[in-house]
């Protein structure tokens, strides 16, 4: 119709290819396929020493991107109690989740697996308890908590107390594998 | 003013060199940039109206797919997500990007050649008007189009369109959507209450101003203070969700109610921006079909001002099952009923217009008589709604959806086709087909009863609004086919009016300066009128000035300049000739300040430092915008 | 007002052809809905008669005889009548504003009716809303006597009952057409909805106000009981469930406690004490399944069970992988929560 629109159009289009994954609502995960799901392997003898190892997966990428699925993780992690052990993030009992450290890594397919088998001294498995796309929402989720998820698909404040600022208010920490290894 | 005044002026000119001088005056520039930088309120007012149009087709889009949703109880054409989202662009579009827009757009294009000027008052902030409004209905439906649309209803009520349940950016493209075309009927309000109060022609006081005009007038005003509570209000959504205030947040000492409020309060008087225009549009036609001046003219203006103002002192009936205190509804429905006398006093008097006149049967007559009868049916529900303990039972039920439809698309719709068929010939220069008008309106006046009807029942019948489907077992099956077989043949009729609208381009009867013989001065000038709109500014001393003996106006002004720009200021009250005034050139600023506008809206869905990063380039197209250029215009 | 109601009826009859009935919304079930009922039928037969009037005025204006073009200009046209019509349009006007004059003071008056009908002695019920079903809580008698359902409010007949409404989440409406009127649920206030209900029977109702994708499967049931029936139906209910009976439904309540189920849901009785999702302890002995979207039946708790998205999409009650050995027992273990 006339060219400044259509230049206001193409970067609309740019970031909208961007918003199609963050906006995506998915109620039903399909059925998990062989390998879709990554692979997240921590070292056996001393997993302080070697960051853990996890193969970047699509199952991963697509929860990590969705603003939907990070919102139903933060519902879960209420719902599930998590916050009974973790407190909002800032860690009680359980370890903190919202800063740089992981001791089991810091990859979203890392955090499915935590939740999934549980780690010693203290977190429990949730494999059979909590459904396979939960604890992908809820690891999505923990992840957005360090700001590791695109910025407008991560979580803005609750309708409730809010300790700090929301999730989407967060600077990005990188993730650091391993406990060893301090805060650079 | 002593340099004008060595201009060329029009006095000693004759027809032809007039034309000729006026022409190259006001004419825009050919090419692309002469495209984007015209500032003529009938070039500017045609887009309005196509793009207004174009925004219905989607809306009317949005609707048929859910009436073929809700067709069969429990279907699956569209799921629960792009169900929320249909209809919360269809109400959105219905209501920001098609109605309030439209009836702007007439205002544009039709003011200036009723009161009888050469160019609407700030024409550069028109155009800019314009722009942003286009930028903010293209950014919403492009968001739609990449699963991004709306989906907390077109009234957004928190907490569902707040931070916790409306994740993504979904709701935040609603909000600053609102601020755009918020921000373009305000722009347009002012133009169009300066060109109403500054440039009439001589002679027409304030009872010659033709009722269409003082409709827009009254509209104008209603813009400006019901605006500011809906943009005011989006704008704390967003520093809800985006920031982080808690305007909304119970848990915090906000309130969820606070929204519904600040939104109702924009909310109603958006019913009557929307519904007095297009009553303005049934002044207009009506005497030009009942050869017959208004009956009542003092009536209905003042009917209209005592509109303007009761409009915010209803918007308490939206919220009756709130939860609010029982006396403050009770004011409310006290004001509710008020409301509907003024809207009585007009009809009875355009009914008493019909009684007095004889009328001629022509296509808009037709559409405004199924006004009259589709509008009333409508405010007589409304009444209903009004009373507490019935509004217990139908509110946010079908009995609504059916409610306002009739209020709007029978108020202001129907009177908008009319208008259509009406001031068609006077913007192309070419009559709309008359054959192919009377099957658009048989079709649409009984498809939307048939369409619209069922729904009180539904509504009675225990359905709900925005619900995506619906058990077999709830007994509604029968009537919502009913309604969505009825609705499509409805949405047909509309294609008809485009198809008419198209052929009738090319291949319509040529209409001539005044094809209806009506009275009112946009008449007086060629279909399609020129850049300049008059050669010569006429004088009046009547409401139909057409209607004298020799079907011309009582007088013409002579003085005003050729060779530049210039406008006859008159005074507020009487019109009288007041002072020449310069009127801005064509200027591609208006558009770049649009776009830098826009590009911080939209920034802004995304950070909040947008607006910071905006202010630059906002004040750089601001600056060139105004940039003194020794034009007259400067002076 | 009685001939016209009965008119109007006749009317909304004939649009009713094939259909069974009044519209739930006029078919009251108690003194409230009743005066409101009255009131829409009052407003209603006024209204029909001022819109036929305004039409028949419509109607005769254009087909009123008119005497020849007498050539005079148009602006002069008709104003040797115009002082009547002035006449005639100021007195519409003044019996417009007559008119509603009397359905206001009409609508206060009932209004006033509705407010006077709430007894002292109440029984208050909790309802809160959550996206997409309703908490019922029963907390008039102390902690022994508190108890929590869901999506299924049991009332005696000719009882006054106050439901105290709340919201977890997001706004909803409080609708059962045939109790009268509906009642918002917000959160962070508490609304209140008083009524009496007089015959006993099933009344259905569902969330007015959108809430979200499942808006339109948030179903709600009102069972009114005679007083001693209800008094059976609240002791029976605040008894803890029972313990699974035979080998298949022993099976499902291990699966039960040992699956997601539990993470949400309470079973009253047992370990499973989730605070998220309906209360369990009877669910057999309700109604309907998933807010009353499915009815109480084996295959529709199966269904409901096996891909909930399915049933509701964007519900939040996820899907369980349970292979048919687990689905089978824990259907025969929920079926014996009665």
């Amino acid at each position: 119709m006339c060219s400044p629109c259509h230049k206001v159009a193409g970067l609309v289009l740019l970031l909208a290819i961007a918003g199609c994954e963050r906006e995506e609502r998915e109620f039903q995960s399909p059925p998990p396929q062989s390998g879709d799901a990554g692979a997240a392997v921590l070292s056996t003898l001393s997993p302080g020493s070697s960051a853990p190892q996890a193969t970047p997966s699509p199952t991963g990428r697509k929860y990590n991107q969705n603003a939907y699925h990070i919102s139903e993780g933060k519902r879960w992690f209420r719902w599930f109690n998590c916050n009974g052990c973790h407190a909002n993030g800032g860690g009680g009992s359980g370890p903190a989740l919202m800063d740089e450290k992981w001791i089991y890594g810091g990859s979203i397919e890392h955090i499915a697996a935590t939740i999934r088998q549980g780690r010693p001294n203290g977190m429990p498995s949730f494999d059979g308890k909590i459904p396979e796309q939960q604890i992908w929402q809820l690891a999505a989720y923990v992840r957005s908590m360090s700001g590791n998820a695109p910025k407008p698909a991560r979580p803005s404040r609750n309708d409730a107390l809010n300790p700090g600022p929301a999730e989407q208010q967060r600077d990005p920490l990188p993730t650091v594998g391993g406990a060893a290894q301090g805060p650079r | 003013m002593s340099s004008s005044d060595e201009g060329l002026r029009d006095t000693g000119l004759d027809s032809v060199r007039l034309h000729d001088w006026l022409s190259r005056t006001w004419d825009h520039k050919r090419g692309l940039v002469g495209w984007f930088s015209t500032v003529d309120h009938k070039v500017i007012g045609r887009r309005y109206i196509i793009t207004a149009l174009f925004f219905l087709a989607l809306g009317g889009l949005a609707a048929a797919i859910m009436r073929l949703q809700l067709a069969r109880p429990e279907n699956t054409i569209v799921g629960p997500d792009l169900y929320n989202q249909l209809f919360s662009m269809h109400g959105t579009t219905m209501m920001f990007l098609f109605a309030v827009p439209v009836m702007e757009a007439f205002a544009i294009y039709l003011v200036p050649l009723m009161v009888g000027t050469r160019a609407i008052a700030f024409p550069r902030l028109n155009a800019f008007s314009y722009y942003v409004f286009l930028m903010g209905g293209l950014m919403m439906w492009i968001a739609f189009a990449f699963n991004t649309g709306a989906e907390a209803g077109w009234f957004s009520y928190v907490p569902l369109a707040g931070p916790e349940f409306s994740p993504g950016k979904r709701t935040d493209f609603w909000a600053q959507m609102i601020t755009f075309t918020e921000v373009a009927a305000l722009s347009v309000a002012v133009v169009v209450i300066v060109t109403v109060f500054k440039q009439r022609a001589p002679g027409m006081t304030l009872n010659r101003i033709p009722l269409f005009v003082w409709s827009e007038l009254v509209t104008s005003f209603v813009v400006l203070f019901a605006m500011p509570a809906v943009m005011m209000a989006s704008t704390m959504l967003i520093l809800d969700r985006l920031v982080g205030t808690h305007f909304f947040n119970p848990a915090e000492g906000g309130d969820a109610l606070l929204w519904q409020h600040l939104f109702w309060f924009f909310g109603h008087p958006e019913v009557y921006i929307i519904f007095l225009p297009a009553t303005g549009m049934v002044s207009a036609i009506l005497p030009a079909f009942t050869r017959c001046p208004v009956f009542g003219y003092t009536a209905i203006v003042l009917s209209l001002i005592a509109t303007g103002f009761l409009a915010f002192g209803l918007w308490v009936h939206h919220m009756f099952v709130a939860g609010l205190p029982q006396l403050g509804s009770s004011f409310f429905t006290a004001s509710s009923m008020v409301i509907a006398i003024p809207s009585g006093i007009q009809i009875f008097c355009w009914i008493a217009t019909l009684w007095l006149g004889s009328p001629v049967y022509r296509t808009p007559l037709l559409f405004v008589l199924g006004f009259i009868v589709i509008f009333v049916l409508g405010g007589l529900t409304g009444v209903m709604a009004a009373a507490v303990p019935i509004d217990a039972q139908i509110h946010d039920s079908y009995f609504i959806v059916a409610h306002f439809h009739y209020v709007l698309v029978g108020g202001a719709v129907f009177p908008l086709v009319g208008a259509i068929y009406y001031w068609y010939p006077k913007a192309t220069g070419r009559m709309m087909s008359e054959r192919l008008g009377r099957w658009h309106f048989a079709l649409a006046f009984i498809t939307f009863n048939a369409a619209f009807f069922p729904m009180h029942i539904l509504g009675l019948a225990g359905m709900p609004r925005r619900v995506y489907t619906y058990p077999a077992e709830a007994g509604w099956s029968a009537m919502n086919l009913v309604v969505s077989l009825a609705s499509l043949a409805f949405a047909f009729s509309f294609v008809l009016l485009a198809w008419n609208m198209m052929r009738s381009l090319r291949h319509g009867t040529p209409a001539g300066p005044n094809p209806w013989t009506a009275g009112t001065l946009e008449w007086a000038t060629p279909s399609p009128p020129p850049p300049y709109n008059f050669a010569r500014i006429p004088v009046i001393d009547n409401v139909e000035p057409l209607w004298r003996g020799n079907g011309s106006p009582a007088g013409e002004v002579s003085g005003l300049r050729v060779d530049a720009r210039e406008l006859l200021v008159t005074t507020l009250t009487e019109a009288m000739p007041d002072l020449r005034e310069p009127s801005p050139a064509d200027s591609i600023w208006p558009l770049l300040a649009a776009v830098a506008v826009g590009a911080t809206f939209f920034g802004s869905i995304f950070t909040p430092w947008a607006v910071i990063w905006g202010l630059g380039p906002v004040a750089v197209t601001l600056i060139g915008w105004f940039w003194p250029k020794g034009a007259p215009e400067d002076e | 007002m009685r001939t016209g109601s009965r008119l109007s009826a006749a009317i909304l009859a004939l649009f009713l052809a094939g259909c069974t009935g009044l519209p739930a919304g006029l078919d009251p079930a108690g003194p409230a809905a009743e005066m409101i009922t009255g009131l829409f039928w009052w407003f209603t037969a006024i209204c029909t008669a001022v819109w036929a009037l305004v039409v028949l005025g419509l109607g005769a204006s254009l087909l009123r005889a008119r005497p020849a073009d007498d050539g005079a200009s148009p602006l002069d046209r008709g104003s040797a009548r115009r002082i009547s019509a002035t006449r005639v349009v100021t007195a519409l006007v003044g019996a417009t504003a007559l008119v509603l004059v009397a359905l206001t003071i009409s609508a206060f008056i009932t209004g006033r009716g509705l407010a006077q009908l709430r007894g002292e002695q109440v029984r208050t019920i909790e309802i809160t809303g959550h996206q997409w079903w309703w908490e019922v809580r029963y907390s008039d008698g102390g902690p022994a006597e508190t108890l929590a359902t869901a999506n299924e409010i049991h009332v005696p007949v000719g009882e006054a009952v106050r439901l105290s409404l709340r919201s977890n989440d997001v706004i909803h409406s409080f609708w059962i057409p045939r109790i009268g009127g509906k009642q918002d649920l917000v959160p962070g206030q508490v609304n209140h909805l008083d009524f009496t209900i007089d015959k006993p029977g099933i009344y259905r109702g569902q969330c007015a106000e959108f809430c979200g994708f499942q808006h339109a499967h948030m179903g709600l049931v009102l069972v009114a009981h005679p007083r001693d029936e209800f008094e059976r139906w609240f002791s029976s209910q605040l008894k803890p469930a029972q313990a699974p009976r035979g080998a298949e439904a022993r099976a499902g309540q291990q699966a039960f406690l040992s699956r997601s189920c539990v993470m949400c849901h309470t079973v009253r009785g047992t370990p499973a004490g989730g605070k998220i999702a309906p209360d369990l302890t009877h669910i057999a002995s309700r109604s309907g399944v998933a807010a009353n979207t499915l009815p109480m039946t084996r295959g529709a708790l199966a269904a409901w069970i096996a891909d909930p998205q399915a049933v509701k999409p964007g519900a939040h009650m996820p899907r369980t992988e349970l292979d048919s050995d687990e689905l089978n027992s824990i259907l025969a273990y929920l079926e014996q929560l009665k």
